[in-house]
């Protein structure tokens, strides 16, 4: 549907290599993902590709309807009708895990793989303790010692710093802030490779955030794993994840370090959203934000999808869609940057 | 707690009385009785809290979750009754407005703004009938001519443009934007003074929340309304607002302008906040790493600093006293007693 080439991926194995990238835990190749319904195909997620080492925090932004937590839900397999994975892999520690069977993915979850959900009230079983919540997850996978289970429950547990007394509390008597990091606690059980983070925080304070935030960053680092974090709010990850993907209308617009990415942004979306943040210290002047909406997407424009609220729109624009193009190890979707073509009017 | 506002408190602690603000409060305070039937125990939103708005201007009220700052709203709009204190609205005493035309006159004056642009919206009516109802309730002098041009005015005023065309549409069809603007146009239609705005733009993507601050800046400037606009974002505040409110655990911890205010916060606690907002263009402050605390539920308090549980400078009169608002510099107060002794506080 789109001249969207697949194989520009920042350190990614040639195109064609189904087993991802050598050294990556997880290697999502061309992922689409499209809400099948009778009024129509919305194709939500449009092949999506990149690579994630072992250790590496990755945050995805984009504003709500963009497909990030489409994007999330097909890497760890939780799509349910009527969306649906149309087209490419997700090579997890050298297994693709599009098709497998419920049994095999049960295997992999929370052992390699765990995902923490935006909101941990609903994530929680209320008529259950915390404890027997923990418990069940390392009974799933064949840890029946009960010492055993109640040594790592406690230890996990003082690794995000609530006390191991809270193994008995029901999630209704911890705070928000709490019940979200036992989440993460849970999600710690069995150490996995990968964590993927759906807005853990975005239900909690700015204080109680920023403090999660950097506990995560804190565990990551102690224990190795690598993270995905989805947030709609991209200061908050500007100095805790390696890499930033920047998602709009389902497509990935920019991808880069991160610091790099706020230092010196490329497309016209990614300096529209961080000209949208008000600053708290710097000086303070009028800001525009970014005219318009983000695009229906079942009634996408024809050529670039943000081109409708573009500052900087060409007539080429309107026409065709950009590929992703290489500048300075960021990848960017927008015509501004080909090299290879012209640079527009 | 009655006999401690009862006494008004005027003297040296007291909030400076502005004679022409448009809306002051007098140790407004409510309480919630909590638990069984039988129970005695009773949940502090709100205590003791002195706020003065001016006209043409906008109040930011920030804090956290719990921190009693959407009790406030509900009880400037009438919602809540006050447990004791009072509102002063045009220098007139709010508990005097009993009659049903005087509050119905008094709402319209002081329109609130929800949270929620997707659920404060009747989805099976065109936009156009919000705004009509408003004007045929609280305007009824107008004709049908008439009314239609005023919800033309008020659509163009907050930039829903062509006017005439937007308030043909259903709600299901406008942006969270777009609905936000038409939740601050039916306020704008009953020619209000001051518009209670609560979160209105927390449910917003990043890159529309902006446009909505500006039509809340213009309102001010070009149809001279005051708005008390409560947040949980300093920085959108900062952006915003004329003058700071920060709240904590049903009390004011400090007021003032709201440059002021964040270029030398003297409370413990907006500085702890202010550590805590995200900003890429600044490195990474420590302060809200250490903090692992949590706004207290304030059931049946004894007396002391609601914060002092948090405070690193927490000092032995913290335990025994509640920090009265004093003033620190002109027009800028904080409630802390290591800042009024005139100790420098840099607790994050």
């Amino acid at each position: 549907m789109s001249s969207a080439p697949g194989n520009d991926v920042i350190g990614a194995a040639p195109p064609g290599d189904a087993a991802g990238a050598a050294g990556a835990v997880l290697s999502v190749r061309d992922l689409s993902v499209e809400y099948i319904m009778e009024a129509g195909t919305v194709e939500a997620v449009d092949k999506v590709s990149f690579d994630v080492d072992p250790g590496e925090f990755i945050a995805i932004v984009g504003e709500s309807g963009c497909g990030k937590s489409t994007l999330l839900f097909g890497i760890a397999q939780l799509l349910v009708p009527p969306a649906e994975i149309t087209q490419g892999s997700v090579i997890f520690k050298g297994h693709n895990m599009v098709g497998l069977t419920d049994k095999q993915l049960a295997s992999v979850r929370w052992k390699d793989l765990s995902v923490v959900m935006q909101s941990a009230m609903n994530a929680l079983n209320p008529v259950k303790s915390i404890g027997a919540q923990f418990a069940d997850a390392m009974q799933a996978h064949g840890v029946t010692d009960k010492a055993q289970i109640a040594d790592r429950s406690a230890e996990v547990l003082k690794m995000v710093g609530i006390d191991p007394i809270h193994l008995s509390s029901y999630p209704h008597q911890l705070s928000g802030g709490m019940r979200q990091r036992s989440m993460i606690a849970m999600a710690l059980l069995l150490t996995p490779d990968l964590v993927i983070m759906d807005e853990p925080t975005s239900a909690l304070d700015v204080v109680a955030q920023r403090s999660l935030m950097a506990q995560i960053k804190e565990l990551q680092e102690r224990l190795g794993f690598a993270v995905i974090f989805v947030t709609h709010d991209m200061s908050l990850v500007s100095h805790f994840s390696d890499r930033l993907m920047v998602m709009y209308a389902g497509r990935v617009d920019e991808f880069g370090p991160t610091r790099q990415l706020f230092d010196s942004p490329l497309h016209p979306y990614t300096i529209g959203l961080m000209e949208a943040f008000p600053s708290i210290r710097g000086p303070k002047v009028p800001l525009t934000g970014i005219p318009g909406s983000p695009p229906d997407l079942a009634r996408l424009p024809p050529g670039c999808r943000f081109a409708p609220r573009c500052p900087q729109v060409m007539t080429r624009c309107r026409e065709e869609s950009p590929g992703l193009y290489h500048v300075n190890g960021t990848l960017v979707r927008c015509f501004l940057h080909d090299q290879r073509g012209e640079v527009g009017e | 707690m009655t006999a401690e506002t009862a006494d008004g408190r005027e003297g040296p602690g007291a909030t400076p009385r502005d004679s022409t603000a448009l809306l002051q409060t007098k140790g407004l305070t409510r309480h919630f009785r909590i638990g069984g039937m039988f129970s005695r125990s009773y949940l502090h939103a709100v205590d003791d809290f002195d706020i003065s708005i001016g006209e043409r201007q906008i109040i930011a009220l920030a804090g956290e979750s719990g921190s009693g700052k959407s009790t406030v709203a509900r009880l400037l709009a009438k919602l809540y009754q006050p447990t004791s204190g009072e509102i002063y609205f045009q220098g007139k005493p709010l508990s005097a407005v009993r009659s049903r035309r005087d509050v119905l006159r008094y709402r319209g004056e002081v329109p609130m703004v929800f949270q929620d642009p997707f659920a404060s919206f009747n989805p099976v009516f065109r936009v156009s009938h919000g705004v009509q109802r408003c004007l045929k309730l609280h305007r009824g002098e107008l004709s049908a001519q008439q009314r239609q041009e005023e919800a033309e005015r008020v659509f163009e005023a907050v930039g829903l443009t062509p006017a005439g065309d937007v308030l043909q549409r259903f709600p299901h069809e406008l942006s969270g934007g777009q609905r936000q603007r038409v939740g601050f146009a039916q306020a704008l239609a009953l020619r209000p003074k001051l518009i209670l705005a609560d979160e209105p733009v927390s449910m917003l993507d990043v890159s529309i929340r902006i446009g909505l601050l500006n039509v809340m800046a213009q309102l001010r400037d070009e149809q001279g309304v005051s708005i008390l606009y409560i947040t949980h974002d300093l920085a959108s505040a900062r952006y915003v607002a004329d003058r700071l409110i920060i709240m904590y655990a049903g009390r004011v911890a400090e007021q003032g302008p709201t440059e002021e205010v964040l270029a030398s916060p003297r409370h413990p606690y907006t500085q702890l906040l202010l550590s805590a907002v995200p900003d890429p263009r600044a490195p990474l402050g420590v302060g809200a790493e250490t903090d692992r605390g949590e706004p207290p539920k304030v059931i049946d308090p004894a007396p002391g600093c609601r914060f002092r549980w948090r405070c690193p400078l927490a000092i032995d009169e913290c335990q025994r006293v509640t920090p009265e608002l004093s003033p620190l510099a002109p027009d800028h107060e904080a409630a802390c007693h290591v800042a009024r002794s005139g100790a420098e506080v840099k607790a994050f």
